[in-house]
C-alpha cells in the first residue's frame, strides 16, 4: 500500500533518513521503532508531506505522492497523529473533528454544506467518533481544558476524521500509564479492523511487540532490521542499537 | 442630535474596518494593510460616483471588489512569511497605497469644475450624499444596515465550519496542515474577505467625509484597525464591535470633555482595559448562535455533563 524508495532527508550534514526503502502493505500495523534521533518522525513527515525529501519517492497506492501538498496526500487517505500532541485548543471537542473531515468522501459534499453550514459539528460522523474514543460527553468543551489522555485520544480522533487508508501514529502512548496503553492498543487494532492500515512509532516495547505484524529498525536514519516482532526481539543489530555493544554481547551470551 | 448621527456614521465605518482585520486575525495573520484597502476603497467609490455618476451603491461594491482583487493578489507574496515579518510586509502595502494616492493626479472636468485625485490635495467634493439631499440621519442608517448585515454574515461564518477553520489555522497551522486543510487558499480567502470588508467601509467613509487624501490612511488607521479586534476580543464580531465604541464612542468622544488631559487618557486607558481583559473586552470565548437564541441547546448540554 505504501512504498518508500530509497528515501533521504537531510538537515545539512545530518542525515536524518538515509536511503530508506520500505514497503507497508494493505491491512498490516507495521511497527518502526528506533532509539531517539533515529529519523522516525522525519520519515513520518516525508510520508504526509510536512517535509521536502532529499531524494527518493513515497509511492501511496501506485500514486507517487512525493511532489503533492499536505492537503491531497489527506485526500488521498493518508492522517497522523504528533509525537507532542497538536490540537485546536481553541476549538471545542466536536469541532475539532468538524474542521478535520478532509476526506476524499467529504470534499464530494456540496461546496456551501461543506464550508458554509452551521452546526457540523453535531453531525453523525462527529458522534461516532466521539463515541469510539469516548469522548461524546466532553463534545462541547474546549479541547484544551482536557486531560492528558483525553487530548490524545482526541487527536487520534481527529486523525480517523477524513476516513483515512492509512494511519500513522507518532508515538500516541508518549506520557501515557500503561493502563491508557492497553486500552490504546485495543483501539489500534479496533482501528485497523476498521480497514485501516497503520503505521506506528513507538518507544513502549510492550505495544508495539504486542499489537504489529512486522516491524522495522532505524539507528541513524538507515534501516538496521525488518521482520516479525519476534525476529526483531532476537537481532543482534537491533540490541546493539539500543543497548550498546558490550550489553548487547552479554544479553547475547547470556541467551 | 446631528452630532449623535455623525457619531454613529463614524463608529459604522471603523466596525467595518475593524472587522476586515478581525477575519484576517483569525488565521493568525496580524495585518497592517488594512488602511491601505480602507484607502483603495475610498478612492475607488469615490471615483465611481463624483466623476462616473454612480450610484452609492454600486460604487461602494465596486470599490469593496477592486480592493478584494488587490488583497487576493496582495495576500500571495505576503502571507509566505509570518508573525513579524507579515507586519512589516503588510506595513510596507500599506505605505506604497498612501504613496500613490499621494502621486496619483487625475482630474476630469465636471460641471465646469475639475473633479478626481489631485495629488497631497487630496480628493474632493466627494458629494453624493448633499447632492442627493440625503440627511445625516439617512446615512447613518444606511451605514448601519450594512453593518450589521457584514456582522451578520461573519457570524454566520463563525457559527459555520469556515470559521472553524480558520481559528484552527490560526491555533497551529502545522497541525492545521496535517488534517488535510489548504492554508494558502484559506489565507488567501480571509485577506479577500478582509480586503472586500475594508473597501466597503473606505467606500462608505470617502462619502461620508467628502474630501480624502492620502495621510488619513496612514500607520495609525492601520493599528486603529487591528486594535478593534484584539483589544475587543477575538471570540465573536461583537468583540470588535464593542472595542469600537470603546475608542471611538468613549475614549475619543466621550472624553472630549476633560480637554487636553484626553490624548493623555486614550492610551493609559487602553492599557488598562488590556491589563483588565487580557485576551480582549469579551475574551476568546466564541458566542454561538444558540448562546444567544437556544435555551434548548444549553439545557441538554447540562444534562450531558451530569451522565
Amino acid at each position: 500500500m505504501l512504498q518508500l524508495s530509497n528515501l533521504s532527508k537531510h538537515f545539512g550534514g545530518v542525515r536524518a533518513v538515509d536511503q530508506i526503502d520500505l514497503e507497508i502493505h494493505t491491512g498490516e500495523i507495521f511497527g518502526l521503532i528506533g532509539p531517539n534521533g533515529s529519523g522516525k518522525s522525519t520519515i513520518v513527515n516525508l510520508i504526509t508531506g510536512l517535509y521536502v525529501p532529499t531524494q527518493g519517492q513515497v509511492i501511496f497506492k501506485e500514486k507517487n505522492l512525493t511532489a503533492m501538498a499536505q492537503y491531497e496526500r489527506t485526500a488521498n487517505g493518508i492522517a497522523r497523529t504528533f509525537q507532542n500532541i497538536r490540537l485546536f485548543g481553541n476549538l471545542t471537542v466536536g469541532q475539532n473533528l468538524w474542521v478535520a473531515q478532509n476526506g476524499k468522501i467529504q470534499r464530494r459534499k456540496h461546496f456551501l454544506s461543506r464550508w458554509f453550514k452551521a452546526g457540523g459539528e453535531q453531525g453523525e460522523d462527529v458522534n461516532d467518533l466521539l463515541h469510539f474514543s469516548r469522548l461524546y460527553s466532553k463534545k462541547d468543551v474546549v479541547a484544551s481544558a482536557l486531560s492528558f489522555g483525553e487530548m490524545r485520544r482526541l487527536e487520534l480522533a481527529r486523525a480517523l476524521a477524513s476516513y483515512p487508508e492509512m494511519l500513522l501514529l507518532d508515538e500516541p502512548a508518549a506520557g501515557s500509564s500503561s493502563e491508557d496503553n492497553e486500552l490504546l492498543a485495543e483501539r489500534i487494532i479496533a482501528i485497523r479492523d476498521r480497514g485501516v492500515t497503520i503505521l506506528l512509532i513507538e518507544h513502549m516495547m510492550d505495544l508495539v511487540m504486542g499489537v504489529t505484524d512486522r516491524i522495522a529498525v532505524l539507528n541513524f536514519g538507515k534501516k538496521i532490521a525488518e521482520g516479525s516482532p519476534a525476529e526483531i526481539q532476537e537481532n543482534a543489530a537491533v540490541q546493539t542499537a539500543y543497548l550498546g555493544t558490550s550489553e548487547a554481547n552479554e544479553v547475547a551470551g547470556n541467551a | 442630535m446631528e452630532f449623535y448621527l455623525g457619531l454613529l456614521q463614524i463608529l459604522g465605518v471603523h466596525t467595518l474596518l475593524g472587522l476586515s482585520a478581525y477575519i484576517v486575525l483569525l488565521t493568525g495573520q496580524v495585518s497592517m494593510a488594512q488602511a491601505g484597502f480602507y484607502a483603495i476603497g475610498a478612492y475607488v467609490s469615490a471615483i465611481c460616483t463624483a466623476m462616473l455618476g454612480l450610484h452609492i451603491l454600486p460604487a461602494i461594491l465596486i470599490g469593496a471588489a477592486v480592493t478584494a482583487v488587490v488583497a487576493c493578489i496582495v495576500a500571495f507574496p505576503a502571507l509566505r512569511v509570518h508573525g513579524l515579518m507579515l507586519v512589516v510586509a503588510t506595513l510596507a502595502f500599506g505605505e506604497i497605497v498612501r504613496l500613490f494616492f499621494f502621486n496619483l493626479d487625475w482630474q476630469t472636468v465636471i460641471d465646469g469644475k475639475l473633479i478626481g485625485p489631485n495629488g497631497a490635495e487630496g480628493f474632493r467634493a466627494i458629494r453624493f450624499f448633499p447632492e442627493n439631499g440625503w440627511e445625516t440621519g439617512d446615512v447613518a442608517g444606511f451605514i448601519w444596515i450594512i453593518v450589521l448585515c457584514v456582522m451578520g454574515i461573519l457570524w454566520w461564518i463563525d457559527n459555520s465550519r469556515a470559521g472553524a477553520v480558520l481559528r484552527a489555522v490560526g491555533h497551529d497551522e502545522i497541525a492545521a496542515q496535517s488534517v488535510g486543510l489548504n492554508l494558502t487558499i484559506i489565507k488567501v480567502s480571509a485577506m479577500t474577505a478582509g480586503g472586500f470588508i475594508a473597501g466597503l467601509g473606505g467606500g462608505i467613509f470617502a462619502h461620508t467625509v467628502t474630501h480624502i487624501e492620502h495621510g488619513i490612511f496612514g500607520v495609525l488607521l492601520a493599528t486603529f484597525a487591528i486594535a478593534y479586534p484584539i483589544l475587543g476580543g477575538i471570540g465573536s464580531v461583537f468583540g470588535t464591535l464593542l472595542a469600537v465604541l470603546f475608542i471611538q464612542g468613549f475614549l475619543i468622544e466621550g472624553l472630549r470633555f476633560i480637554g487636553d488631559w484626553r490624548s493623555l487618557l486614550f492610551g493609559a486607558l487602553i492599557v488598562v482595559a488590556m491589563n483588565l481583559r487580557p485576551t480582549g473586552l469579551l475574551g476568546e470565548r466564541m458566542i454561538y448562535f444558540k448562546d444567544l437564541f437556544g435555551r434548548k441547546a444549553q439545557a441538554s448540554n447540562l444534562g450531558k455533563e451530569i451522565d
